[in-house]
């Protein structure tokens, strides 16, 4: 499984970039099957860590999206409302979801490898 | 994002609690955990678990959602053939000198005029017109009938038909839902895919029309030319022992395994009803659009036929109706809203259409609401999202000349 070691995690499978970008795992989207639909939050809304800011749906599944640290929202990915399945092609790229403009420390996120452990059932 | 997983799977809505469940990175294992709540395997389900797909509970067992993409498998359903195990599905015999007037009185489409060798589709009715199940019919000899009940409603359909038929002692029933598997080989190339391996002419078995004892790879099947897809195909009840032969076989010919998922999002595009969504006990089958397997003009009582013609008579209050939308997924249980803000329906189903591209829905609305051209908004995460109701079905095949 593919798990960026210069991410940060979240038990919920939600990644987050040093620049604040934030997008699911590959587990996750892999979890999910064909992403279909993503509901995106409205830019400069601020966010609590763990609250839940969007949805992901594919054919059979409705799931919530949580942040992984507080912050405020400062770009979506727009493209996604056209072509959802990038979450599938590529969920540590082109199919990233928010960016945001972090306000606190990701001290309480996992590495790439207390991921995997997660993951694992480690 | 994935502690809780909302599933809507053929039938029924079920939480799976993907916690646990996503400890095991082996897709194959997701959700598959022996022994618990005493769910059933069908003689495939390792078969399933050992090549990718992702095995869920429905109706008591073990059964592939999908085996990577419930997208691709629908397509490959559409352009090519698919492979279904749906041995969930119960198998009731009905035998006995009153059997035709038995199951005449039983469903609401009268079995007594199928020849031997004919099947066909019918609901059957509570007496106050609700529906207990929806079934396929098949005349096995002059009489001798068997009966297709949704894997969900077996324990259910079993009751039910075991009490009806106590008012008539010429009727002897058996449940063969355990020894007995399904297989559905759909899509635009099942008929050219299974040839080669059947005993019988295919073009020779017409639409809702069996052949008993037909021989696939040499094994003995009932194959009749059924499905629920909207596509060409087959279906092909066989011991339950046999069945991971006749998959195999049929898997490497070409065949492309699919499972519920795609099996929901075909039936959907098709507008074919699924129990516990379009038809429940208080839905009846003709609220659902389903008129044509009521026979009401015919004479002759049936469970349930006072209460239909009172329906009828005075009126429907709700109608099921085909919606597309854009901005989210209509799922079963939404509301639906009118122009002006009233709660005026539910959906019944609702899925992304991989033909279409869109999202489809299924609702019950009333009557004033149900003209083609109607525009709707169905209420998703507290937002209301525009609706239009649409011609169905969503999906209909190109017919062959």
């Amino acid at each position: 499984m593919n798990i960026p070691t210069h991410l940060r995690y979240t038990k919920d499978h939600e990644w987050i970039a040093p620049d604040g970008t934030v997008g699911i795992t590959a587990f996750a989207q892999d979890a999910l099957g064909d992403v279909v639909f993503v509901e995106l939050p409205e830019v400069g809304r601020e966010l609590k860590s763990g609250e839940a800011f969007g949805v992901v749906e594919s054919v059979k599944s409705v799931s919530d999206l949580y942040c992984p640290t507080d912050g405020t929202v400062a770009a979506v990915n727009t493209k996604l409302t056209e072509q959802p399945e990038l979450v599938n092609q590529d969920p540590y790229g082109e199919g990233w979801i928010i960016r945001l403009d972090p306000h606190q420390s990701d001290a309480e996120l996992l590495s790439a490898e207390d991921y995997q452990k997660e993951t694992e059932g480690a | 994002m994935l502690a809780c997983f909302q599933l809507y799977c053929d039938g029924q809505e079920g939480i799976i609690n993907l916690e646990y469940a996503g400890t095991k990175a082996s897709r194959g294992v997701l959700y598959h955990r022996e022994g618990d709540f005493c769910v059933k395997d069908t003689p495939l389900t390792s078969w399933h678990k050992n090549h990718g797909g992702k095995l869920v509970e429905f109706g008591g067992y073990w059964m592939p959602l999908d085996y990577g993409s419930i997208v691709e498998e629908h397509l490959a359903v559409r352009q090519r053939a698919g492979l279904f195990d749906v041995s969930h599905m119960g198998e009731f015999l009905v035998e006995g000198a009153s059997a035709s007037p038995f199951l005449d009185h039983l469903v609401t489409n009268p079995p007594s005029r199928l020849t031997v060798g004919q099947a066909l589709y019918s609901p059957m009715c509570l007496p106050t017109g609700g529906t207990v199940d929806d079934l396929l019919v098949y005349r096995l000899e002059e009489q001798k009938y068997l009966l297709v009940v949704n894997a969900a409603n077996i324990g259910k359909d079993w009751e039910w038909v075991s009490q009806a038929s106590q008012h008539w002692p010429m009727v002897t029933l058996t449940n063969v839902s355990d020894r007995t598997a399904l297989l559905a080989l759909q899509g635009p190339l099942a008929q050219s895919l299974l040839q080669p391996l059947a005993s019988i002419e295919l073009d020779a078995v017409s639409y809702y029309h069996f052949v008993p004892q037909v021989l696939v790879d040499g094994i003995p099947v009932l194959l009749s030319r059924t499905g629920y897809t909207g596509e060409e195909g087959f279906e092909l009840y066989l011991d339950a022992n046999a069945a991971p032969t006749v998959w195999q076989s049929l898997i490497d010919r070409g065949a492309r395994p699919v499972g519920l998922g795609a099996r929901d999002t075909l039936r959907l595009e098709a507008r074919l009803p699924l129990y516990g969504h379009e038809l429940s006990e208080t839905i009846s089958p003709l609220e659902a659009g389903l008129g044509m397997f009521v026979r009401l003009k015919q004479p002759g009582d049936f469970i349930g036929r006072g209460a239909l013609e009172r329906q009828k008579s005075e009126g429907l209050q709700r109608k099921l109706v085909g919606l597309t939308l854009a901005g989210g997924i209509a799922r079963a249980g939404y509301p639906v809203v009118d122009a002006e803000g009233h709660t005026v329906g539910s959906v019944t189903s609702g899925t992304h259409s991989p033909t279409l591209k869109k999202a489809i829905a299924l609702a019950l609305v009333p009557p004033s609401q149900s003209a083609i051209g109607t525009s709707l908004n169905v209420e998703i995460r507290g937002k209301l999202v525009p609706a239009e109701v649409v011609a169905t079905p969503f999906y209909r095949r190109e017919t062959r000349i």
